[in-house]
């Protein structure tokens, strides 16, 4: 069994939506497509479509969210599905249950789909492995592995700034690196659509070992890593990282790799600043940038709606056909 | 019963600690072999083994198999394991401390020799804790526990609390002449990593367990037990760098030695790449190049023994998102085969292989084993070298069915393990 396959039916399709290692250009080509087109709906006023009508969707979350699991609730609701959120921390977990036992157990009210978010690396490929032939499983982030979705409403996002050919661009990503499952998947991401020059910018405490081997370029300087960049991805830093042995304090960390309006003038004049927030203003970057004219930080919540839709929906495609030419 | 007289006969008897290579009889009484080559005058066999085309060596020693008995018999028993040891030519396993209670006091030991006892099979021997409960705090009674039959002592997995607990640690065990069993690791650095740190674990983002994790601890146990002067053995080293230490350190004429798991051996970090929690162990699978360093510290002899680190599991212990998994494969029923691959793949001369499971293990755990010599207790392996077999579920006996092997093809199966001259497996069709 090959990681790369479990994702993919056998006709090509989307199965799972585990990483964006081991997809291809053309799959994630087709994300953004469709993205597109349901961002029109998210705009309209009557804000639903029918495609999921009648399916069960479990938003499963072994670890605390708010922001990822709104946004995908509310991207199930508008495919019309019905939604079941379960915070596993809070109840089954503590009882004792195993993940298997908690996924049997859902799986027996016929659910057709799990968006699961666990701390461990790998939880979305072993529930794909376990879960029957008609369920399709989303990862909205395992341990430090990859957050699939956030990097494609990225990519949507560059795409809307800068047009579909990512060959011209340079996409520098800052800060930790190392504990970031977002980093991991818009680096795969960002190499499928062949960007040009995807650099990463951070103190070596911050950098996991041997990530040059993800194609990317290493920059301990941020002001080197800026130069006539085309977008910046700003990660969040979390605060316990701050002390202790990564790094001396947030006032030395924000001094060399906050990104302020004086750094950002080395990258390109239409440079477009990006965020998967939550911000920490003030340590990632100033409030100034944050809320300024090249930041898209918030669209690319909304954005985020549009491309779990599109996900969601080319997953649970094989069904959804099915059910229409019935009806 | 008295023990049965028994003639091993037309067999490729290999005992390299005493050079042998030859197509010679063996004739055993009272538990001991008495003679090898020519019978002695009037012996009478009461049970002919004839072991033509086949290969007759000395029961194998395992140096690190978990029994999980006493405390976790979900995963596996004394009975079971010692059953399907000798079915894998093994004849004697050496158990580390860490059970449930901790082999910290004569009864422990005592009441895991017993139930060896019972199932008239291999033979365990036992390391003792070096220090109570394995806290890494308090120096265990050392000299009871070696009076009770330890073999010698171990903190196991776990880490001493201090450098100086490790020196006063090591000088009390080469008080007694009791060799220390180090797991090289450095606790700091391994942290909560579940794999290599490399590019694969960069890719999965799974915590990794540097090669400086083990590098560190190498270092600083060899300057303590040159420090001490007390005997010590590096379990199941992972890394090339630390297998040239030891190397240099053997050539410095300080009293250690090292083994290797099987697993190191034919795996790397590579393996991981799907999550598969088969592939999960501590210490962890790592480089192509270290394994590569592995097999030519194999060869080299500067590590002196193979081991199967042995750690049978329930189904359980595997399902479930890698880093939550437990660790460990079951080794004994491939032990055998394994290492006769090695010598397929053209790694180790067939002696060279032998000697590593049974000379080489023998020496390190100081016990009259591991050899077939006149008046050596009649510990032996016959084995069908020609045949093959699949590793599976119905053919593993482990209790524990954990296995990164599943389906492999395995050369060599074993006809009769005799242990103190008393047929202890016999396959059907043999």
């Amino acid at each position: 069994m090959n990681t790369a396959n479990i994702q993919i039916r056998d006709d090509g399709r989307l199965r799972h939506f585990l990483s964006t290692e081991g997809l291809t250009r053309e799959l994630l080509t087709e994300v953004l497509d469709t993205a597109e087109s349901f961002a029109g709906v998210t705009e309209q006023s009557v804000k639903k479509v029918p495609l999921l009508r009648g399916k069960t969707i479990v938003n499963l979350f072994f670890e605390a969210s708010t922001r990822t699991r709104t946004t995908f609730e509310l991207a199930a609701k508008r495919l019309s599905a019905d939604v079941l959120n379960i915070n596993v921390t809070a109840s089954s977990a503590v009882k004792g249950e195993t993940l298997l036992d908690t996924l049997r157990n859902l799986q027996a009210m016929h659910v057709d789909m799990f968006i699961v978010r666990h701390t461990d690396s790998g939880t979305a490929h072993f529930i794909a492995r376990h879960v029957q032939p008609h369920v399709s499983v989303i990862n909205a982030g395992d341990g430090r592995h990859a957050h699939p979705t956030q990097a494609m409403l990225d990519m949507f996002t560059i795409r809307r700034e800068k047009g579909a050919d990512f060959g011209r661009l340079t996409v520098a990503i800052v800060g930790d690196i190392a504990h970031s499952r977002v980093a991991r998947s818009q680096i795969h991401a960002l190499n499928l659509l062949n960007t040009g020059d995807v650099r990463i910018v951070a103190p070596r405490t911050l950098i996991p070992s041997h990530i040059e081997s993800l194609g990317v370029r290493v920059f301990h300087d941020l002001r080197e890593g800026l130069r006539d960049a085309d977008v910046v991805i700003m990660l969040r830093l979390q605060r316990e990282r701050m002390l202790g042995a990564l790094l001396p304090g947030e006032h030395e960390y924000f001094q060399l790799y906050g990104l302020t309006e004086e750094k950002l003038s080395i990258a390109k004049p239409d440079v477009t600043v990006m965020h998967p927030g939550p911000i920490n203003r003030g340590v990632e970057m100033d409030s100034k940038v944050a809320d300024g004219p090249r930041s898209v930080i918030l669209q690319q919540v909304t954005y985020g709606i549009a491309v779990r839709m599109a996900v969601m929906s080319m997953a649970m495609q094989e069904n959804s056909t099915a059910q229409e030419t019935h009806a | 019963m008295p023990d049965p007289r028994i003639r091993i006969s037309g067999g490729r008897l290999i005992d390299p600690a005493n050079r042998v290579d030859d197509l010679l009889d063996v004739c055993i009484a009272d538990g001991r072999i008495v003679s090898v080559g020519a019978p002695p005058d009037g012996f009478r066999a009461d049970i002919e083994l004839d072991a033509s085309g086949r290969y007759v060596i000395p029961g194998l020693i395992d140096l690190n198999a978990r029994l999980r008995e006493p405390g976790e018999e979900f995963k596996a028993t004394i009975d079971s394991e010692c059953r399907a040891a000798a079915a894998g030519g093994i004849t004697t396993l050496c158990c580390p401390p860490d059970t449930d209670p901790v082999i910290d006091t004569p009864a422990v030991i005592e009441l895991i020799r017993h139930r060896a006892r019972q199932t008239g099979a291999a033979r365990v021997v036992a390391l003792g804790a070096l220090t109570r409960g394995l806290d890494g705090e308090r120096l265990s009674e050392m000299a009871a526990l070696q009076r009770a039959g330890c073999v010698g002592v171990s903190n196991a997995l776990k880490p001493l609390a201090s450098t100086y607990i490790e020196r006063r640690a090591f000088e009390y065990a080469a008080t007694f002449g009791l060799t220390v069993f180090l797991h090289a690791a450095d606790t700091d650095l391994s942290a909560n990593g579940c794999m290599h740190e490399g590019h694969l674990s960069t890719r999965l983002g799974l915590p990794g367990i540097p090669e400086a994790a083990e590098t560190v601890a190498v270092a600083r146990d060899l300057a303590l037990i040159q420090q001490t002067g007390v005997r010590a053995h590096f379990c199941r080293l992972t890394t090339q760098r630390a297998v040239r230490m030891v190397a240099r350190a053997r050539f410095d004429d300080v009293p250690v030695s090292a083994d290797v798991a099987m697993p190191n051996l034919y795996l790397s970090e590579l393996d991981t790449i799907d999550f598969g929690a088969d592939y999960h162990f501590i210490p962890p699978l790592r480089t192509q190049e270290d394994r590569d360093g592995l097999l030519e510290g194999l060869h080299s002899g500067a590590l002196s023994a193979l081991c199967s680190d042995h750690q049978p599991h329930e189904a359980d212990a595997k399902l479930a998102p890698f880093p939550a998994t437990e660790p460990g494969a079951s080794g004994l029923d491939s032990l055998l085969s394994l290492t006769l691959k090695l010598v397929e793949e053209n790694h180790l001369l067939l002696p060279d292989a032998i000697a590593r499971v049974t000379s080489g293990p023998a020496a390190i755990l100081n016990i009259p084993y591991g050899e077939l010599g006149v008046g050596r207790a009649a510990d032996i392996c016959i084995l069908d070298p020609a045949a093959t077999w699949r590793l599976d579920e119905n053919s593993m006996l482990s209790q524990g069915k954990n296995t990164p092997f599943r389906g492999w093809e395995m050369p060599g199966r074993v006809c009769y393990t005799l242990r103190d001259g008393r047929v202890i497996f016999s396959r059907d069709d043999s």
